[in-house]
């Protein structure tokens, strides 16, 4: 018989501590897979943040740094500028990124840094207990829009990828989903291509993944994935939003 | 040494920065420390190291961080609100026991304040400043030169102990130009085993730079090992300066700036037969207790100066336990103190204490 599918070498033989029917499980898996296929266990260096994700580095199995809240690009420039030959990425959720990290963000991507951002958007923040994200979508309940995220109060959500697009710095800008096995296959070539970007020199690149909280948005692991593609796919429409390779090539 | 070569303060801490082997910088524009980033952006490049204009002090510090965990001698500097912003990230490198320097030109304050010198960040210096039970290093070099040695000093602590150090200037240390010489060039002066740096981990064992420590037992344990360290660097690295001290009735506590001004104070006072001598902190944490201690059985009073309102002056009563007076004086708002001014405030403690002198 032949052996089509293993845990791959660069994600640990553990348990991990998320929730069932979060997607967290598949990123890191997606990202230990690139890891493997371009043979850089040995040569990354992962930023673990501040959320559910916080312990990323207990099943990702590569040289991590934990940093604070949102900082997490600040914290891989340093690494990255430090040893060059490094491959640095960050893995952040939607209230670490998008919200207390938007200015180490976007100055990441405007310097071009060098580096691969793995952002995790499930449009709450977890780890808290289900309070509003910068990602929320309009009407949401949560334990801080408890009558539904209402934008004259609380403002339209942050459209991550669509902003980082406009940067000039930024090399490679894709929103890919983890609801469907279909959906999971784009999202590994996005995760390899980043890498890959980044081990040729072409900057800053993130991929945004859109993920389920099944806990905090108080539905079945099995409802949550229809949740996603009824209410986020539409407010987060999935695409590749700035690729310097092909612009190039169209120039 | 080398010849001495003339150098405004701020170049002077960025040129020994650089002799010490320090690779990385980020920060951020904020007066009147422009010239060390100034200095860095141009010197760095040269000698193969990284120089990154920050979008803020916040990401300054992270930076440092990412770099120090790299296993890279690295430096940020500031001014006091840009250092009041930076203590999320202190805390961070302590807690995760990563070395690095922080230089703070300190100016007045609270708030947006003045951009004219002060010492009114010594409390944030020396007692946390950021959240947790951690300390930082600091030293509060009077000259140029001082100041030159204390960077290959403070880059040494650093790295055998792994844990943040701070150099604490103001505004006249950095402003002002006085002859230095550096130390003779050493290529392998910042090459330190790092062992647990995140440069990738090859074959070998993965490295984790964190400070997340979730159960109780498990951070207590973290706390007493940091705990023991700040033990061993009050041990061993404690650095002071006793000025006049052999026969000395009163006794001045100052340092950095101030120290320069009590210098002159000592001399005007002992020709006018006044036996006055200064112990000189050169580190402000570890404080210098034992000597202002022992200095307590032989002395009459202490008269701590600081350009501050009285921050310093805490360190000196826990030291001092109540054994004589002591007394303070301090200028703030960027005003520094003159020698009148603490020679009339030596008498005045001499008068009310009615101490002999």
């Amino acid at each position: 018989m032949k052996k089509v599918f293993s845990r791959p070498d660069a994600l640990k033989d553990v348990t991990m501590h998320y929730c069932p029917g979060c997607t967290h499980g598949i990123a890191h898996r997606l990202i230990a897979q690139a890891i493997d296929e371009l043979g850089i266990r040995g040569k990354s260096v992962g930023i673990a943040s501040v959320g559910c994700s916080v312990f990323s580095y207990k099943y990702i199995d590569v040289d991590f740094q934990q940093a604070a809240h949102g900082r997490a690009p600040a914290v891989a420039t340093g690494i990255k500028r430090t040893n060059p030959d490094t491959v640095v990425f960050t893995y952040q959720g939607d209230g670490d990124l998008a919200s207390i990290g938007t200015a180490e963000l976007i100055h990441a991507a405007a310097r071009s840094e060098n580096i691969s951002i793995f952002f995790i958007n499930n449009a709450i923040y977890g780890m808290t207990g289900g309070q509003m994200a910068p990602t929320t979508l309009p009407g949401q309940v949560t334990t801080t829009s408890p009558r539904g995220r209402d934008i004259p109060s609380y403002g339209n959500p942050i459209k991550v990828s669509e902003m980082l697009a406009t940067i000039e710095g930024a090399a490679y800008i894709e929103r890919v989903s983890l609801h469907t096995p279909a959906a999971v296959a784009k999202a590994r070539k996005a995760v390899v291509k980043s890498l890959r970007y980044q081990m040729e020199g072409k900057g800053f690149s993130l991929i945004e993944m859109l993920s389920t909280c099944p806990t905090n948005w108080g539905v079945s692991p099995l409802k949550a994935m229809e949740w996603l593609k009824e209410n986020m796919l539409p407010a987060y429409p999935l695409g590749v939003f700035k690729d310097r390779e092909k612009v190039n090539a169209n120039e | 040494m080398s010849q001495p070569i003339l150098m405004k303060g701020n170049e002077a801490i960025a040129e020994a920065a650089i002799r010490a082997g320090c690779r990385f910088f980020a920060g951020y524009p904020i007066t009147p420390q422009n010239e060390i980033p100034e200095y860095m952006s141009r010197r760095l490049p040269e000698v193969g190291g990284a120089f990154v204009q920050a979008e803020s002090e916040v990401a300054a510090i992270n930076m440092l961080y990412g770099a120090a965990g790299a296993g890279a001698r690295c430096m940020t500097s500031s001014s006091s609100p840009g250092i009041s912003l930076k203590q999320e990230g202190i805390s961070y490198m302590a807690g995760s026991e990563l070395p690095g320097l922080i230089v703070n030109i300190v100016r007045g304050g609270p708030g947006l304040g003045t951009i004219q010198p002060a010492q009114s960040d010594y409390f944030q210096a020396t007692k946390g400043g950021g959240h947790g039970d951690y300390r930082l290093v600091v030293y509060g070099p009077d000259t140029l030169q001082e100041a030159v040695d204390m960077v290959f000093e403070a880059f040494r602590v650093s790295d055998a102990y792994r844990n943040p150090v701070m150099i604490l200037g103001d505004g006249v240390l950095g402003q002002m130009m006085e002859p230095v010489r550096f130390p003779p060039e050493d290529a392998d002066v910042h090459k330190v085993e790092k062992p647990w740096a995140t440069t990738g981990a090859g074959d070998g064992d993965t490295r984790l730079i964190c400070s997340i420590h979730l159960e109780a037992e498990e951070l207590n344990a973290h706390n007493m090992h940091l705990h023991e360290k700040y033990q061993a660097i009050k041990e061993n690295e404690t650095l002071y300066e006793e000025v006049e001290m052999e026969d000395a009735q009163l006794c001045l506590v100052a340092y950095g700036t101030t120290s320069r001004i009590c210098r002159a104070v000592i001399e005007q006072c002992r020709s006018e037969g006044m036996k006055v001598g200064m112990i000189r902190p050169i580190t402000l944490w570890p404080f210098p207790d034992k000597p202002i201690s022992e200095a307590a059985k032989k002395v009459d009073a202490f008269l701590a100066v600081e350009m501050s309102l009285g921050q310093m002056v805490e360190d000196v009563r826990l030291a001092v336990n109540g054994r004589v007076p002591v007394g303070f004086f301090g200028r703030t708002g960027g005003l520094i103190p003159t020698p009148d001014e603490i020679v009339a405030a030596l008498k005045r403690l001499v008068e009310e204490e009615g101490v002999t002198s």
